[in-house]
């Protein structure tokens, strides 16, 4: 379990579209490009670390009631997925690091694979 | 009660309205979050296979006290063989489709995980018909 404000600390990561709660924790964290794997998870309380920065993700997202993106490798979000993202109450965090050495991070922290 | 929701082939940027729309109906209706979400999911799988491989199509949702039945039925190039399409991993998408996220042969089988019932009906060079029924207890 990883505390908002902790992902952002550790990562040096910026939220750039909703409104979280920085005391909020979260459970689980799935890494993934492919947003048809993304579609198969059960898990609630997730964070989505990926570097795909489309309408999709949040899309994909909003369907499987994630609240949390965190976009890796200085992928930016457009305004077109901000829009969508705070409609749908996603929050979107960025960060410049790897995916790589993101997961190992946040997995250092206590965030839960989901299998 | 029922719904009907146009969908567009080709169009990425709009993928994903008709399930959202669907989403925020159930939503208002008190649907149980969890069946909310096996039905979004599916729906939505089945939504980006008509942006990604049809013209048009549209999505009808009826909504009775015990199940939902969606029933999504394009004009594009159809399945010519269903038994195939609904193998993990067989895929025809284009590179298009698999830059947007998708497109890796998972979609009919995910759709066929979150779903009671799934009804398939194809005709090559005509279109897709799929149904899609969960029921609420």
């Amino acid at each position: 379990m990883v505390k908002v404000s902790q992902i952002l600390d550790e990562l040096n990561a910026q939220i750039v579209c909703g409104n979280a709660d920085l005391n909020q924790d979260i459970d689980f964290g799935f890494a993934s490009d492919l947003m048809s794997d993304v579609l198969t998870i059960d898990s609630d309380n997730l964070l989505l670390v990926t570097g795909l920065n489309n309408l999709q993700t949040i899309r994909t997202s909003e369907m499987s009631d994630i609240e949390y993106i965190l976009l890796v490798r200085d992928k930016k979000t457009s305004e077109e997925m901000k829009e969508l993202a705070e409609e749908s109450g996603i929050t979107i965090i960025e960060c410049s690091y790897s995916m790589f050495r993101t997961c190992s991070l946040l997995c250092n922290m206590g965030l839960e694979p989901v299998y | 009660m029922d719904f009907k929701f146009d969908i567009e082939g080709g169009n990425f940027s709009k993928a994903g309205t008709a399930s959202s729309d669907v989403k925020k109906v159930l939503k208002k209706l008190n649907v149980d979050p969890k069946l909310i979400k096996r039905i979004v999911v599916s729906i939505y799988e089945a939504e980006v296979n008509v942006v990604a491989h049809a013209y048009e199509g549209e999505m009808n949702v009826s909504i009775f006290p015990e199940k939902i039945i969606v029933r999504i039925v394009d004009k594009g190039p159809g399945i010519p063989d269903i038994d195939l399409a609904m193998q993990k991993g067989y895929s025809t998408a284009s590179p298009e489709v698999r830059e947007m996220g998708f497109g890796a042969g998972m979609g009919l089988p995910n759709i066929k995980k979150n779903t009671n019932e799934l009804n398939i009906k194809s005709e090559v060079g005509v279109g897709t018909e799929i149904e899609l029924i969960n029921y609420l207890n």
